[in-house]
């Protein structure tokens, strides 16, 4: 399943600045489905290359972070049981506090 | 004291005499000039000038001189006349006359909202100016809010701007806010962006958020007409170290500019009623790949701590909250001091700057990242920043190595110096862990070079 990752807000920092990921993911052995669930646990492990703390506490996303299916908010969708589909978009975004 | 400190001082004094009158005279005009709007704006309203028959100008309440100010407004068919009364009557208060408070503070002004006011308890300095627009040269070292209250009654002597230069907090932040139809939040940190929502659902204020950082912003209406407040979208506050400022990060001056028009924008929507202001919704702005995203967000959360159904949130209770606790973050902007090394394994600035006159035998790693060493660097000073330190020891080694060879002695020491004094600490405290266990850390940083040793020495 083809996938488009983006990271801003800061996030990008976490792997190697790149903002866009395009990606190839599949449901793992025995799924049907590739929730938002299966894919934090793949971007951990393939796409964040340092502090992965600062991306996920226990296997959702850090607070602070607002995560965008297709530009809408993933509380709209399900969260971690949003099913992804292909050519969906998903966004992870740090919220800012400067000014 | 010789004779030319003593005339120094003299002259000094002398400004600082007059600065101080001239402010006196200052407050006195704006305070004459308001009195003068309130007359003006009364007569048109209260008792409108006969004018020939037809003439229906005055009927609005709008006096000739609103009307030609304001005529590009008046004629937008979707804006016009209502539009322009509505802001006329409606006040805004915008907290933070920083990088996103100042263009919000010159659009607000010169669109005619009835009254403004400037919350901020900083001075203007030199390195604000590059985006903090509103303030100008003759103002570094006074009040942001004396400035951006100048500058506004420069643009728009009939908006009344009320001065609050203090910090917002708990305890001033219900009397200020209440007194205002609209908030805009052009503050720089998390506390405060928490303690304003908290106000603002408490006191039902519909919220103007904007946050900018590096080349990013963001921008939405909190707590407006049912939609979600900042607590339904983050209900936890991020880790400290996910919070980066623009001090520490930088910011490209635009960026929060555009970001404060929008925010502009956004306080002109709600307070006019015109149009279908940003609730619901983010605007998120990437200013490198030049891409504005709208997303749509969760509505009002149920189980919301601030506005939700079972939420206890009281005036009382927010005026005990602590919010620097709550978020593990100071709301002051100054920045954080660690010191956790012992005293034996950390000298001064001044210190070392003995030890270089006196020539003895050492190495100086510079552990700021590599853009920040190209800004300014002290000479011999090698550059590995703290993140690739564990990677590049044998660069340290080598350089030991060199150093007691030439020399010809083995007291050659190894010191340690960032920007402020933190990261050298935590860089310290690496070495000794991987074995360079002389390492010393240099207090305080390059900052502390300038203000101890060389004053030429350029701060950032």
């Amino acid at each position: 399943m083809q996938l488009t990752l983006e990271f801003g807000g800061g996030l990008e920092l976490l792997c190697d600045s790149v903002k866009s990921h395009n990606i190839n993911v599949d449901p793992q052995d025995g799924e049907k489905q590739l929730t938002m669930k299966n894919l934090l646990s793949w971007v951990r492990t393939n796409v964040i290359k340092e502090r992965p703390e600062m991306f996920m506490k226990g296997d959702s996303v850090r607070p602070g972070v607002l995560v965008l299916v297709n530009d809408t908010d993933w509380e709209l969708s399900g969260q971690l049981e949003t099913v992804l589909e292909e050519k969906d978009n998903v966004v992870f975004i740090s919220t800012l506090h400067g000014g | 004291m010789d004779f030319n400190g003593v005339e120094a001082t003299r002259i000094r004094q002398e400004i600082d005499h007059l600065k101080s009158k001239k402010r006196n005279i200052e407050q006195q005009i704006s305070a004459l000039e308001a009195q003068l709007n309130q007359l003006e704006v009364n007569s048109s309203t209260v008792c409108p000038q006969p004018l020939s028959n037809g003439d229906l100008s005055n009927s609005n309440g709008l006096s000739p001189d609103m009307i030609y100010r304001y005529s590009r407004h008046l004629l937008l068919p979707s804006f016009g006349v209502q539009g322009q009364a509505n802001l006329l009557k409606s006040s805004v208060l915008v907290i933070g006359a920083g990088g996103l408070g100042s263009p919000a503070l010159l659009y607000l002004a010169a669109c005619g909202v009835g009254r403004m006011g400037i919350v901020d308890h900083d001075v203007v300095e030199l390195n604000n100016l590059q985006r903090q627009i509103i303030h100008t040269e003759a103002y570094i070292g006074k009040s942001k809010v004396e400035s951006a209250a100048a500058t506004c009654r420069s643009i728009n002597s009939s908006t009344q701007i009320v001065e609050h230069r203090e910090a917002f907090r708990t305890s001033n932040a219900l009397e200020i806010v209440s007194k205002y139809d609209v908030v805009v939040d052009a503050t720089d940190n998390a506390p405060s962006r928490y303690m304003i929502n908290d106000c603002c659902v408490v006191l039902g204020k519909p919220l103007v958020s904007g946050a900018a950082l590096g080349l990013e912003g963001q921008l939405t209406v909190y707590n407006y007409n049912g939609g979600p407040c900042y607590r339904c979208l983050f209900p936890t506050p991020p880790p400290t170290n996910a919070c980066q400022r623009c001090a520490d990060s930088g910011v490209l001056g635009v960026v929060p500019g555009v970001i404060g028009c929008l925010q502009a924008l956004e306080a002109i929507k709600v307070a006019s009623l015109v149009g279908e202001p940003l609730s619901g919704r983010m605007l998120l702005l990437d200013a490198l790949s030049g891409r504005f995203r709208n997303v749509k967000l969760r509505g009002r959360s149920l189980q919301c701590e601030a506005c939700g159904d079972d939420a206890v949130l009281t005036r009382q209770t927010f005026s005990e909250f602590d919010y620097e606790k709550f978020t593990q973050t100071p709301l002051s902007t100054v920045p954080l001091k660690l010191n956790f090394l012992s005293a034996d394994d950390r000298i001064s600035t001044k210190e070392y700057n003995e030890k270089v006159r006196k020539g003895d035998a050492h190495i100086l790693v510079d552990v700021r990242p590599s853009h920040h060493y190209k800004i300014v660097s002290l000479p011999n000073s090698m550059n590995i920043p703290l993140s690739t330190l564990e990677g590049r020891l044998p660069e340290i080694s080598a350089a030991l190595e060199k150093e007691v060879n030439k020399e010809n002695g083995s007291n050659t020491s190894l010191f340690v110096i960032c920007r402020r004094g933190n990261d050298s600490q935590v860089a310290v405290e690496l070495l000794h862990k991987l074995g360079f266990t002389s390492a010393k850390d240099i207090i305080g940083g390059l900052e502390s070079w300038t203000h101890n040793v060389d004053p030429k020495f350029p701060t950032y």
